[in-house]
Parts: structure tokens; C-alpha cells; sequence
């Protein structure tokens, strides 16, 4: 795998030099690969926000470097430009961004910042709205009409459509009903497939990124302690409980049973892992 | 049974909307909730439930039916107050309940609209802030706070008013896991030990399922009102409407699916692995449908 997005030794100061002040990032050496699907987790004030604001150059480390396909995003003015397109951020609560008048407009503004023409704008709008599930007919319609769930389809839709090549996202499901976090996370699925493109989820919720990513990155106290597969993080229990995180319920009561003494493999983090499992002891003891 | 603090009596709303066309948001609703009892609501986006929370102390009035705080109608401006200080609401998003620069100050401010005496506001400050475990925040500048931590402040400014009844408007849908847990352990504390009424407005239904009673609205009108652990047996019907089930019921729904014997009714993590290790000593393994 090759990486498509790095910090080295990445540090980041608030209110340097004043009574406040605070270490949020401390020499963080960060890479997302290209193509994977990638998940941060990490408690509030962790640091997890700050560095994905390093992500695209919405902040400016305090020392270390970020490097997007190998080169400094901050080398030149032109180039942090050139970043900001290809590594697409999508905020918390992003629906209180909109502003324009319709839909079409509001998805529209990033790839009229981009230069691009406007047959091209109007592909990637019409694009965009698919790959978020908003009907056609919304796009003449004033952002402010639509319902919260569909503000935010928009907002993540103006992000895709500039195509970036990594697309992050800082809890794009929070406040959604589980109909709507089934619906966002799988038209980011979608983005992802299609595109080939590198996502990076964060989230608080460990059930979503236990049946979402391929990887995932745990932020703490301004450090990266611990990476890797869902299943190799979800293993440290207690490791993840002494940084303010948790398991995925379901990986809580397979710790339970183990606790109980029954002999069973605990290293499952979603419903359809427990399930095989389950269904797998039942099957050797009746083989028995 | 102890006597209703809330009580909706065929509660309608709908918004007067710019183009004259008025959306039916409340379709309906009889509810009585129980003094001193810890009631979730669930619900999908846009299914009622944040507007049902905001008639609760009368930021919203009916446009039918009445609704009852405590036996006053909400309706009747001469008891708006009273209303208020009996029934405390906490909204989603912290950064819009911070009225101050210094969190105990945040804090205080309700209680000195409320005429209390100094000595006394000093007392419930301080006690309101070790209750969310934010009293060693005290001088802190709230804007410098996080989301988490900003919502434990917003709980603090409500429980020193000491209502009666707290009305919280999906509290945690912005925090992490332990910010979530802390909340909620301050949410129950309140109710067991101060015996203050709690109505909590969720999406997360391991929350609900923590809750005395689970009411679940959708399309203005309630769709099940129970105890958790009868109202999540009905999976499909919550799925129905847009709804999920605590990742433990929702595995014993699906071995039940297989055929095997598992009570639906396991909700809590303990109970779940308890019904998992019964059934995997069970012998023989029961025949697949």
C-alpha cells in the first residue's frame, strides 16, 4: 500500500504563550494509505479534530510536517490550493455551512472555486447529488427547506463534488436516526468504491466504524497510541477504556461470556461476526 | 401511581409555515408521564419528539389539545414561570445554552434570575458543577471547553434551578463514549437520588434502554409506549419506523431467526451473554429450521 497522506512529527499549540495553553498534537506521525477506508476515533478534546484540520491546511502546524502524495502541502501557496481540492473536509453538523440560494449552487461552489467549466461543474453537481441520495428535483429548491437529514446530504455533497482524492469526515451521522446513519455510511461506501477514493471516518459511535472501515487510528492525549484492524483495536478493551473509548456492544458481551467461562472466541465486533460465531460453537457441540 | 407532573391531553401542533401550508408536526398525543420516573422518547428525524419535548415547558403551546405541568396549563401565561422553574430543559448543542465567560458564572445565571440569595446560589453552583463532575472547571472560560464538556455545563446551569422535572433534547449526540456514560450516569443519579423526573429525548438506543418506561413516537403520534424491554421485542416494527434495536437484542433476533431458543428480552450486556452462555450449554444443539 502506498500512502496518500502524512504527518511527520506533527505538532500543534493552542493559545501559545498564554495561560491556556495546550498541546493537542505532540510529534504524530500519521498516514492514510490510498484507497483504504480508514477510521479515527478518539474522546472529545483528544486532539482528533485538530489533526484532521491539519489534513487539508485549515491549520498550520506548530512544527513537523504534512505531506499529501509525498510532498509538504504547505511548499507553496499554489500547492496548499491545489490540497485543499484534493483532500475534501467535511465538518461537524456540516448543514449550518449552507448558504446559498438552491441546492445546485450550494454543490456547485467547489468546483466553481476549482476553474472548472461549467459543463463539468454541472456533471459533478448532478454526481454529487446521486452519490448522496437527493433527488433531482431538490437541486432547484432553497437548502433551507429541506429537513436536517437532507441539509446534510447537501453538505456532504458539495465536499464530493470536487472529487477529492481523500475525503474526511468528522461525524457526519451524529444526531441522524438509524435509518439515516445506515443511509449516509453507505453512500459514503458508495464514494469510496467508486472512486477509488481514500476515506477517513471519525466518529465516536464504535459499532459505526466496527462495521465501516478497514483500519482504524485511536488519538489520545495528543498521541496516536494504537492502530490497526478493527479487530486487532478492539481487542485492547482496556486500553481503550483507560483513553475514554469503548468497544462495540456486541464485542462487550462476548467479553462477558468469556468472563462467565464459556470458551469462545471474543474477537467480534459486529452482528454478523457473532452470529457465525455463535452458530459455529452450536455447530461443533452438536457434532459432538 | 404516584400523579402525573406531565400530562398531554390530545396534543396537537402544526407550524404556520410562509406559504400558508401547515405541517401537522404533533398528530394527537396522550401522555402522562410519572413524577419522579425516567422516561425516554425515541423517534425518527422529524417524527415529533423534539417538539413534544418543547411543549413540555411551554416553549411551544399547543395549537390543539392541552398540555399539564404539575396541573398547570402551559397555555396560561400567568403561570409561565412557575411552569419554567418546574420543568428544565437541555438542548443538542451546548454552544447555545453558554451565556457567560466563566463556567461557574454560566451556571449561576439562572438561579439569579430566579431572585435566590447569594449564599444559597453559591451552594448550588458548586454543587450542580461536582454533580457533572465539572467543578474543578469552575474558572475556565467555557468557549475553551469541549463539546462534552460544554454539555455538562449547560445540565449544571439547569439542575440549579432544582426542577422537579429535566427535559433533555438528545444531550449526547455530539459527545464520545465516556462523555456519553458521564452524562448519563448524571442523568440517573438525578433521578434515583434527587428524585428529580427525567424525560430524555435520544437517538441511541442503548440509552433508552436504560430508561424506566420507552416511548416511541413517529409521524406526530406515539407508536409504543412501554418498559425497554417489551418495546424492543417488536423489531420490525421499530424498524418499520426508521428505528433501530440495542446491538444485543438485535443478535438474539437474528439467532431467533436460526431457530433457536434466546429470549428477546436480554437488553443489558450481561443479560445478553447470560442468555448466549445458556443457550450454548443447552444440549443438544436444537434442530435448524
Amino acid at each position: 500500500m502506498n500512502a496518500i497522506l502524512q504527518t511527520q512529527k506533527l505538532t500543534h499549540i493552542y493559545s501559545a504563550g498564554t495561560p491556556f495553553e495546550r498541546v493537542a498534537l505532540d510529534a504524530v506521525d500519521f498516514t492514510a494509505y490510498r484507497g483504504e477506508y480508514l477510521g479515527i476515533i478518539g474522546h472529545t478534546g483528544s486532539g482528533k479534530s485538530t489533526l484532521i484540520q491539519h489534513f487539508n491546511g485549515l491549520l498550520r502546524p506548530a512544527s513537523g510536517q504534512v505531506l499529501f502524495e509525498g510532498r509538504d502541502i504547505w511548499a507553496s501557496k499554489e500547492h496548499t490550493r491545489t490540497v485543499r481540492f484534493q483532500v475534501g473536509l467535511v465538518f461537524q453538523y456540516p448543514e449550518y455551512q449552507l448558504f446559498e440560494e438552491t441546492v445546485y449552487r450550494d454543490i456547485a461552489f467547489g468546483p466553481k472555486n476549482m476553474r472548472l467549466d461549467g459543463k463539468e461543474i454541472d456533471r459533478r453537481v448532478r454526481k454529487a447529488a446521486e452519490f448522496v441520495g437527493l433527488k433531482p428535483d431538490v437541486l432547484d429548491k432553497s437548502p433551507f427547506e429541506l429537513s436536517g437529514g437532507q441539509k446534510r446530504r447537501v453538505a456532504i455533497a458539495g465536499v464530493i463534488a470536487m472529487e477529492p482524492k481523500v475525503l474526511v469526515l468528522d461525524e457526519p451521522t451524529a444526531g441522524l436516526d438509524p435509518v439515516g446513519v445506515s443511509s449516509i455510511l453507505s453512500n459514503i461506501h458508495d464514494y469510496h468504491v467508486a472512486n477509488n477514493a481514500t476515506v477517513i471516518l471519525v466518529s465516536h459511535s464504535m459499532e459505526e466504524v466496527a462495521r465501516s472501515v478497514d483500519r482504524l487510528v485511536v488519538v489520545s492525549d495528543a498521541l496516536i497510541p494504537l492502530e490497526g484492524t478493527p479487530e486487532y483495536v478492539f481487542s485492547h478493551d482496556a486500553e481503550l477504556k483507560s483513553m475514554g473509548l469503548s468497544v462495540p456492544q456486541i464485542t462487550r458481551v462476548f467479553h462477558h461470556l468469556r468472563e462467565m467461562g464459556v470458551n469462545i472466541d471474543p474477537s467480534v465486533y459486529t452482528i454478523g461476526q457473532a452470529k457465525a460465531v455463535i452458530l459455529a460453537a452450536l455447530g461443533r457441540k452438536g457434532a459432538v | 401511581m404516584s400523579k402525573a407532573i406531565i400530562k398531554t391531553e390530545n396534543l396537537s401542533f402544526s407550524y404556520t409555515a410562509a406559504d400558508g401550508i401547515s405541517p401537522v408536526v404533533l398528530n394527537g398525543v396522550d401522555l402522562e408521564i410519572q413524577q419522579g420516573s425516567f422516561v425516554a422518547v425515541l423517534g425518527h428525524n422529524g417524527s415529533g419528539k423534539s417538539t413534544l419535548a418543547k411543549h413540555m415547558n411551554a416553549i411551544l403551546l399547543p395549537t390543539g389539545g392541552k398540555v399539564w405541568v404539575d396541573g398547570m396549563d402551559t397555555a396560561d401565561t400567568a403561570r409561565l414561570l412557575d411552569v419554567r422553574s418546574t420543568v428544565g430543559m437541555v438542548f443538542q448543542n451546548p454552544d447555545n445554552q453558554i451565556v457567560a465567560n466563566v463556567v461557574e458564572e454560566d451556571v449561576a445565571f439562572a438561579p439569579e434570575n430566579l431572585g435566590i440569595p447569594p449564599q444559597e446560589i453559591r451552594s448550588r453552583v458548586d454543587e450542580a458543577l461536582k454533580l457533572v463532575g465539572m467543578y474543578e472547571f469552575r474558572e475556565h472560560a467555557p468557549h475553551l471547553l469541549s463539546g462534552g464538556q460544554k454539555q455538562r455545563i449547560a445540565i449544571a446551569g439547569v439542575i440549579a434551578m432544582r426542577p422537579r422535572c429535566v427535559v433533555l433534547d438528545e444531550p449526547t449526540a455530539m459527545l464520545d463514549p465516556i462523555g456519553r456514560s458521564e452524562v448519563l450516569r448524571t442523568i440517573r443519579l438525578l433521578n434515583q437520588q434527587q428524585g428529580v423526573t427525567v424525560v430524555l429525548i435520544t437517538h441511541h438506543m442503548d440509552e433508552a434502554a436504560q430508561a424506566d418506561r420507552l416511548v416511541v413516537m413517529t409521524k406526530g403520534r406515539i407508536f409504543a409506549d412501554g418498559p425497554p424491554k417489551e418495546v424492543f421485542q417488536d423489531v420490525e416494527g421499530l424498524r418499520a419506523v426508521g428505528l433501530a434495536v440495542p446491538e444485543t437484542v438485535e443478535l438474539l433476533y437474528e439467532l431467533r431467526r436460526e431457530g433457536l431458543d434466546v429470549p428477546l428480552s436480554a437488553i443489558s450486556d450481561a443479560e445478553c451473554a447470560g442468555a448466549l452462555k445458556a443457550l450454548l450449554q443447552s444440549s443438544p444443539a436444537p434442530e435448524r429450521i
